[in-house]
């Protein structure tokens, strides 16, 4: 049975209005989220991921950010954009709340952590005291943080970098929201740690049914996790796909680099990593080309001219390249040559 | 006849390091061993890498070798010569021939200075070289490393945090360094920037025949670029191996697990691949547990384990284990 979109983003800009001028920093991207599924955003920074991810939830300040006109974002049948402050307020911890990239400085170290896990089951559930205390405890619990009881009251800089991150999710799913926003949650953790903050996320997704999307620069958090892939380059979505799509079957030039600049363990050591030339492009100059033009292998002349349509090349695999329209020569991604 | 050959052995190595204990004072009564009786010698013109947790002590026992911190106990032999003991011009020689490559490169660049003087600043100490010269060599540097010449004239600021790196890297170079720690020098920047940064270190490795130790929590990075690899843990050194051993066939519990974790960009390996967990965190490392300190996270721990720390024992050629099962199992 086909699960139905529980949030759909259709043609999202968003521009930062800076002394310099307008950076537009995401432009025109759509996509759309399915019940209990995983969407991962992948790209370097400043392609647009995490400014993505926050006006879904419109954290963005007002004057300087900008939704631009025409945008739209539907999330479980309402119109985000056009909510007013409460009715965000309710929006936000609800339905979809977030985690942050960096645990250390996004927990408010003057609170303890079970203040503010209560904060929101007090504000959005209505429990009094004892009984989003309660709560607290069980969603601890529920992130394996040993002695929950006793934990709840420290403060964040007791804890660990580890421990800070398994609150921040218990903080995140304390509403049972149906969207789970995490911007890159593990980039600041050590490997072993990582490994198991994303088992946790993994068990935690499967138990409460909740939605995720990820934002991550790290192709192997992605590749155990994701079940679809959006690749993103210069505020634009180049690529997407499922999982295997994107890792077997890639189609853009952007995304090969991207598979090919990372070692793989399988490798001979000291040979030259792919690494591609030169800088993403100013996002506040205007873009009528292909905004990938000027760092790829493959550049035509159509593609300096004209940015490339979105094609499809199976249901849920779409590329923006024009090496896939009918009179593009056939190229062979240098990630497969690698491979063979 | 052992010891001419131990000595021969020992000729081609540039860096010596015998019991090094690095320990902070943590308050009154309690002290932080840092790094506790750490023994290795990197070889010229390889590649060592130094992995583990954050918090285990790699980044000291980079900068004590280097006596950038004075060590508590234990020696370290560069080049022949007992770092503890120099003094003078020898001091400012081996001052000349280790250099760094610091972590954050918004940070370690002084933002008052242009990149000219940045790189310029350690040729005033150690060359005599007119204004003409060392403009000729910041620009050589610069063009080394993949920046124009033009860049002298610039601020840090103006630079991208790739091309800071790189400035790093031609300021770590201008003094013709023979050993070079790269303290985490691609953590802070972005994937395909991290290939170019570490394309460059190989690159400058061939051409001035440098020794790297290469300090770094990236796993898939350090197979990259290192010879050898050794793996710390609570300011022990309980691994080192070539770095095909080590990532074939890993001997100490925590190496296996550390490399069971590492994420492969690669869906149906990942949903196949055996993954080994480990519970809980590193203990802190003011009170570490006593015997084997990997000890409470370890799944094949054992009576003697709570005992006896286990040496750092030579259990494969040129592979090197702190483990009682591994011993135990190798007698």
């Amino acid at each position: 049975m086909e699960k139905e979109n529980i949030l759909e983003v259709k043609d999202l800009s968003v521009s930062f209005n800076t002394y310099a001028g307008e950076v537009k920093a995401v432009r025109g991207v759509s996509f759309e989220l399915k019940r209990g599924e995983t969407l991962a955003f992948v790209g370097e920074s400043g392609c647009g991921k995490t400014v993505t991810a926050k006006s879904i939830l419109r954290l963005h300040k007002a004057p300087f950010a900008v939704i631009k006109e025409g945008s739209q974002i539907i999330c479980d049948g309402k119109d985000v954009l056009a909510l007013n402050k409460k009715e965000l307020c309710k929006f936000r911890g609800d339905e979809v709340s977030m985690i942050f990239q960096d645990p250390m400085t996004s927990l408010n170290p003057t609170m303890t952590v079970g203040k503010q896990i209560m904060e929101s089951l007090r504000i959005h559930k209505g429990l009094n005291k004892k009984e989003a205390r309660e709560e607290a405890i069980k969603m601890l619990k529920m992130v394996n943080i040993p002695s929950a009881e006793k934990r709840i009251d420290s403060y964040p800089h007791e804890m660990s970098g580890g421990m800070r991150q398994r609150v921040m999710i218990a903080m995140a799913l304390a509403c049972s929201p149906n969207i789970l926003i995490a911007d890159e949650p593990t980039t600041a953790l050590d490997v072993t740690i990582q490994a198991q903050i994303m088992d946790l996320m993994r068990e935690l997704k499967e138990k409460m049914n909740t939605a995720i999307i990820l934002v991550t620069h790290d192709l192997g958090v992605v590749a155990n996790f994701a079940d679809r892939i959006q690749v993103m380059y210069a505020g634009q979505v180049v690529e997407r796909g499922t999982a295997r799509e994107i890792f077997y079957d890639s189609k853009h030039p952007y995304t090969w680099a991207l598979l090919s600049s990372v070692p793989k363990l399988a490798k001979e050591a000291k040979q030259e990593l792919y690494a591609l030339k030169g800088t993403p492009p100013d996002l506040i100059l205007p873009l009528n080309c292909c905004p990938f033009a000027s760092r790829c292998e493959y550049c035509m002349p159509i593609c300096k001219e004209r940015n490339p349509f979105e094609t499809a090349i199976t249901d849920t695999h779409k590329v923006s390249c024009w090496l896939q329209h009918p009179n593009a020569p056939k190229v062979k991604s240098f990630y497969d040559r690698e491979v063979q | 006849m052992d010891q001419v050959i131990e000595t021969l052995k020992n000729a081609d190595n540039i860096l010596e390091v015998t019991d090094l204990c690095k320990f902070f004072k943590a308050g009154r009564k309690q002290t932080l061993k840092a790094v506790d009786h750490v023994s290795v010698s990197i070889r010229r013109g390889e590649t060592l890498g130094l992995v583990g947790e954050s918090g285990c002590g790699k980044t000291t026992c980079g900068r004590t070798m280097i006596k950038l911190y004075e060590p508590t106990s234990g020696k370290v032999v560069f080049d022949g010569k007992d770092i503890s003991t120099l003094k003078g011009k020898d001091l400012l020689e081996f001052k000349k021939n280790v250099q760094v490559i610091f972590q954050d490169p918004y940070a370690s660049l002084d933002p008052r200075m242009t990149i000219g003087e940045i790189i310029s600043e350690g040729m005033d100490v150690h060359f005599h070289l007119s204004e003409q010269e060392k403009n000729d060599r910041v620009a050589d540097l610069l063009n080394k490393v993949g920046l124009s010449a033009e860049y002298a004239n610039r601020f840090a600021h103006e630079l991208s945090g790739g091309q800071r790196q790189r400035v790093g890297i031609a300021r770590a170079l201008a003094v013709e360094p023979k050993f070079i720690v790269c303290d985490e020098p691609i953590s802070a920047l972005d994937v395909s920037i991290q290939a170019q940064v570490v394309n460059l270190l190989i690159k400058l490795q061939k051409e001035f025949g440098l020794t790297y130790l290469f300090i770094s929590h990236d796993l898939s990075m350090v197979k990259h670029i290192s010879d050898r690899v050794g793996v710390m843990y609570l300011g022990s050194m309980v691994e080192l191996a070539s770095n095909y051993d080590l990532y074939d066939k890993p001997l100490h519990p925590y190496t296996q697990a550390l490399i069971s974790a590492i994420p492969m960009a690669d869906p149906d390996g990942e949903a196949t691949r055996e993954r080994i967990k480990l519970e809980g965190e590193v203990p802190s490392p003011i009170n570490p547990p006593p015997g084997c300190k990997f000890r409470p996270r370890c799944r094949f721990a054992m009576p003697i384990c709570e005992k006896e720390a286990p040496q750092l024992l030579e259990v494969e050629p040129n592979h090197f284990v702190a483990c009682h099962l591994c011993h135990q199992k190798n007698q």
